[in-house]
């Protein structure tokens, strides 16, 4: 397996379930990231395409989260391209990018405590909100009809996760599963092209992470939403994704489906480690 | 028992994001307009107007301004008295320039003057926050008094360094000056929060509001859901810093008169309106009202139960005063460090579930 390219996918491959693969979504090309001395990535390059759910998956510090953090945009790597839909993106802002259609969710929570799940969600949507400061002030024209719009659609958001008893409560009341669910929530809110996930299921029970799998995939087929994540739980990964790219201090060792990842020895040395004799 | 949502059911969407989701709750709030506005000023005497309701409201308008930009978007200011002064002084040199023109206009024109200056003094906030935020803040607070003192075209060369509020008046109604009507004053003063409270309600439950609130409550998360962070918080000192230029300017033209910058604007009062916000709830109108009246009344109140009903002196009354209202501060915020806007909703969720509270 030749590790410099990306593992081939072909353009309207049909997955064993019966979703359809699309052409190239966004592509990382040589990236390269330092901080300082540190390199954090070091050359890598893969592509996500239409449609798949594509893993991230690495040894503790292996440059997973800094990766996403780049196609998010809070970092800008020292070396390399990143395509987004057909175009280069030049170095964006993080609400650049979200604008772009790429919605994350983080590793720790990161909700807003202070306000209530509907309000979280339809912050979601902040950047479809096209009335004036005036026309907010007065509560007219289409701040108020834009409201009831997007509140129709966070609805539609809410029933999917079902989180509906919760909704007028305070996030920071809320236990830990259900937090990171109404993350997810606020991610979909955005309706994004590429949904990225950080680590959906760090911290939850078997339950919980069953549930949280079902919402991915279900997200995935009904709404034909890109998803690339990051997630230590073997299990969970090969059963979810489409294709896996394997990092490991900063390289990528892997890149291909989930069976093709397991029989990759360099993969397994650096998961179970290397005989020194 | 009559206080609850059973039988109040919505329909639609726009319902549910109503201000006041409660039938008695509503109510209340038209059966208190409608003693303000129609009854007080009926009954209303000078002592009532000039030592408890125009202080009050006017508190309240600067309380609410200060309240968009700590309690909703989250950034500590010191500078509030700095942006009542001024709101103050444009008000002045604007009535005293162009006097045929509309005070209520000039007010408004003084409102935006003060949003563009607390827009300027607001830029550090893009790479600052917190206490760092708060002493560039107490920067601008110190500078733009000492500009007020030190440049004479702002006081209009006047010998005494003081400026002073000429007539105005208002559909045929004196409203400014010596001659002023306690009720012209008063009506005035409510018109203006009313108004305020209305827009600020407005913005924070919409789409600016939850910019704001997000930048508070985690600037990283804000940024990835696309709110632009000098945006969201440029506007926050704009709308702020408008509501309270307000404040500053009714409260040097309806209110004090006549006014010398250091004493009506300093530090003091920054403190004073941040205690107000800060006892009265963040992120809360009510609480704005709520603080405003706290500080405005319960001196004006222990003054008249230690002086005029128990027959105190009033130098010992005075300090009595002050140490009761230091204590009740401190009672109050380890009561509910949420301020009296958290106290107000938890008496409300009980009442709601009285007298079967399981």
């Amino acid at each position: 397996m030749n590790l410099a390219e990306t593992a081939p996918a072909p353009e309207g491959h049909v997955t064993p379930d019966g979703r359809r693969i699309g052409g190239v979504l966004m592509e990382m090309r040589n990236i390269t990231l330092r901080f300082g001395g540190v390199v954090a990535i070091k050359d890598i390059s893969f592509d996500i395409r239409e449609g798949e759910i594509r893993a991230i998956i690495g040894p503790n510090g292996a440059g997973k989260s800094s990766m996403l953090n780049v196609i998010s945009g809070f970092y800008v790597p020292q070396e390399g391209e990143v395509w987004f839909r057909g175009q280069r993106r030049g170095p964006m802002k993080p609400y650049e990018v979200a604008r772009l259609g790429i919605a994350r969710t983080f590793q720790n929570i990161a909700l807003f405590d202070g306000m209530s799940v509907l309000d979280n969600i339809m912050t979601g949507r902040l950047t479809m909100m096209k009335a004036s400061m005036l026309e907010q002030a007065l509560w007219w024209g289409r701040a108020e009809r834009e409201e009831v719009a997007h509140r129709e659609q966070v609805e539609k958001i809410i029933d999917f996760l079902e989180i509906q008893a919760i909704r007028k409560t305070p996030v920071g009341r809320l236990p830990y599963g259900l937090k990171k669910r109404v993350e997810l929530a606020r991610a979909l809110a955005a309706e994004p092209k590429l949904l990225l996930l950080d680590e959906p299921m760090a911290g939850m029970n078997v339950e919980e992470k069953e549930d949280m799998s079902r919402f991915i995939l279900d997200v995935n087929d009904e709404f034909g939403t890109t998803i690339a994540l990051i997630e230590h739980d073997m299990g969970v990964v090969m059963d979810l994704s489409d294709r896996v790219v394997v990092m490991d201090y900063g390289r990528k060792i892997g890149d291909g489906t989930p069976a093709e990842v397991r029989s990759n020895q360099a993969v397994i040395d650096a998961y179970l480690g290397v005989a020194h004799e | 028992m009559f206080y609850r949502e059973a039988g109040d059911f919505k329909t639609s969407y726009r319902d549910d994001g109503q201000t006041f989701p409660i039938r008695l709750d509503r109510w209340g709030y038209y059966a208190l307009l409608a003693v303000a506005f129609l009854v007080i000023p009926f009954v209303i005497d000078n002592y009532w107007a000039n030592a408890i309701l125009v202080p009050f409201l006017i508190y309240a308008i600067a309380a609410i301004g200060l309240n968009i930009l700590v309690g909703y978007a989250g950034q500590l200011s010191l500078g509030t008295g700095g942006f009542m002064a001024v709101g103050a002084y444009a008000v002045y040199k604007l009535t005293t320039s162009f006097p045929d023109i509309n005070i209520v206009i000039h007010v408004l024109l003084a409102g935006i003057i003060t949003a563009l200056v607390g827009m300027l003094f607001g830029l550090p906030s893009l790479r600052i926050k917190g206490f760092y935020l708060a002493v560039a803040t107490l920067a601008a607070q110190f500078f733009l008094v000492w500009l007020f003192n030190k440049v004479p075209w702002f006081y209009n060369y006047s010998a005494s360094g003081q400026i002073n509020m000429p007539e105005r008046s208002l559909l045929g109604q004196v409203i400014t000056g010596p001659g002023t009507t306690p009720a012209a004053k008063y009506l005035l003063c409510l018109v203006f929060a009313v108004a305020v409270a209305w827009v600020a309600r407005n913005l924070t439950r919409g789409t600016i509001g939850r910019k704001w609130m997000a930048i508070r409550d985690m600037d990283i998360a804000a940024e990835i859901i696309g709110v632009n962070p000098l945006n969201a918080k440029l506007t926050a000192f704009g709308v702020s810093s408008f509501f309270v230029g307000i404040a500053g300017a009714l409260f040097f033209a309806v209110y004090l008169g006549a006014a010398e910058v250091g004493e009506a604007f300093g530090l003091n009062k920054s403190f004073l309106i941040l205690f107000m916000i800060i006892i009265g709830g963040l992120g809360s109108i009510f609480g704005s009202f709520a603080g405003a009246a706290f500080m405005v009344l319960l001196p004006v109140l222990l003054k008249n139960v230690l002086v005029g009903g128990m027959g105190w002196p009033t130098d010992l009354a005075a300090y009595v005063e002050l140490m009761i209202v230091g204590a009740l501060i401190i009672i109050v915020l380890i009561l509910e460090p949420h301020g009296l806007a958290q106290l107000w909703r938890l008496t409300k969720e009980k009442l709601r579930l009285w007298p079967f509270p399981h």
